[in-house]
């Protein structure tokens, strides 16, 4: 079941609809609740390996509905430290919960001054209503 | 700019919340909650999709079934009036123009439901080819059409049981139109066929009688399941219907445009067969994806019954027996997936 449209204000927010939530040296990264229900349910999540080495404007996966393949873009560079299986047993936990449940990995940030590209909540909302 | 076509049920749909798609220069739903509740709908229940962008033509005259044996590749003499059936529209090469159903409608006189895509080609073959004295007619404005399928269809509809491929006249909550026991989900079903002015009333009164409305997302999960081929992905102008699987409905015993090069494809074994298969990997197979062992990805997708990823391709005939493993390119990626008897997902007795 979906969730209602919201943008949590504890979350940094890349254009490409890809959220981080940043901890310390850490980080876990997600998709905005905009980028799953403009995808439909998902069905696929195609993750990176642990350990891997991800850059902030790459593509570290790829998330699919029954339609649709998406590309996810890191909002930070860094490397993975955690996948959640979860996701990749029942992607659909993205649509349910996309913020909580529905994480996709964790990291440990190489560079943390990369967060003050990202956008808060507010500013992050202002570009969805746009789209 | 290209502007698009809208069906009779356009306001219908966008105010049931649909997420409007082009599609063969018509804007349509391609779902509305979801498609894979909706294809459970059709699976365990009743669905109903609008299917008026398809073309409808009719076709009659003295000459009329002499000129549609030539052109068709199934039997039409098999067809009796309230009888359809499933045929192809062949070029010289053996190729498919489109694929359709012919409904005998009264002596001399048809009603061919072609592909959206293809309505201008299909029409100007025909016409190019009608015998003089005949007169072919896109009718497709006049009416909407409306599928309705899934195991209660029937039941939720109020209609008695009558066997596939047959239509026949009737009444559905006072409107009048043409209940057709065809369909595209592998379900047992109708399509209704009704005035262009009373496709909002039957809409609804469908709907009120416990119909999910669903899309062509689900349509086309479903139709892949059951492997039906899809016009533009799995067949085509280039293709065979020998290759594609498709040779029961190909008369090879009458002649009809390309029958020649049909027979030799069957008599001498197609080189290529449009084969099913089932991802054993994780990853969604999609069209034009490589495979491996030869050929590519003609339809694919994520079967909501298998929850698995499945698709139809073009693979060399040594690769085709059921058990097979072929490989799958995924962007980059080489994916196992088994090649399995079609259909791919059947429901169990």
């Amino acid at each position: 079941m979906a969730a209602a449209e919201s943008y949590p204000d504890d979350l940094r927010y890349n254009a490409e609809h890809d959220w981080a939530r940043i901890d310390g040296d850490e980080a876990v990264l997600g998709i905005s609740w905009y980028a799953q229900d403009s995808l439909g349910e998902l069905v696929h999540f195609e993750p990176p390996e642990d350990g891997a080495e991800i850059e902030k404007g790459g593509s570290y996966g790829e998330v699919e509905s029954v339609k649709a393949v998406s590309d996810l873009i890191a909002p930070l560079s860094g490397v993975v430290l955690e996948v959640n299986r979860k996701v990749v047993d029942e992607p659909e936990t993205v649509n349910a919960d996309s913020y909580g449940d529905g994480w996709l990995i964790r990291i440990r940030m190489s560079d943390a001054s990369e967060a003050d590209d990202l956008m808060d909540a507010a500013a992050y909302k202002t570009f969805v209503d746009e789209q | 700019m290209q502007t698009l076509l809208r069906t009779p049920l356009y306001e219908r749909h966008v105010a049931l919340g649909a997420r409007m798609v082009p599609f063969a220069g018509w804007e349509m739903p391609v779902q509305y909650e979801g498609v894979i509740p909706e294809h459970h709908a059709v699976r365990e229940d009743c669905g109903i999709f609008d299917v008026s962008h398809m073309g409808r033509f009719e076709f009659e005259g003295p000459k009329a079934p002499e000129a549609l044996q030539a052109l068709l590749s199934n039997d039409l003499e098999k067809v009796d009036v309230g009888g359809a059936q499933y045929t192809l529209l062949t070029n010289e090469q053996g190729g498919i123009v489109d694929d359709l159903i012919v409904y005998l409608l009264e002596p001399g006189r048809y009603l061919l439901v072609v592909n959206a895509s293809n309505r201008e080609a299909d029409f100007a073959w025909i016409e190019e080819r009608a015998p003089s004295g005949s007169d072919l007619r896109d009718v497709s404005d006049r009416y909407a059409l409306l599928a309705v399928q899934g195991p209660r269809s029937i039941e939720r509809l109020g209609l008695d049981e009558a066997p596939a491929f047959t239509w026949q006249m009737s009444e559905l909550d006072g409107i009048e139109l043409m209940v057709n026991r065809t369909g595209y989900t592998g379900e047992q079903g109708v399509e209704l066929m009704v005035m262009a002015d009373d496709a909002v009333a039957l809409w609804d009164a469908v709907l009120e009688r416990g119909a999910k409305p669903c899309g062509l997302g689900a349509r086309d999960t479903l139709r892949l399941e059951v492997c039906y081929p899809l016009h533009g992905n799995d067949i085509g102008p280039e293709t065979d219907a020998i290759s594609a699987g498709l040779g029961w409905v190909c008369a090879l015993d009458k002649e009809f445009t390309g029958v020649d090069e049909l027979r030799r494809v069957k008599e001498e074994g197609p080189a290529r067969k449009l084969s099913a298969f089932v991802m054993s990997d994780p990853g969604i197979p999609r069209q034009g994806m490589a495979i491996s062992e030869g050929g590519e990805v003609t339809s694919g997708t994520h079967s909501p019954m298998l929850d698995r990823g499945i698709g139809m391709g073009y693979v060399a005939a040594e690769h085709t027996a059921p058990g097979s493993t072929l490989t799958i390119d995924i962007r980059g990626r080489e994916r196992a997936a088994e090649v399995v008897k079609k259909p791919i997902y059947k429901k169990e007795a």
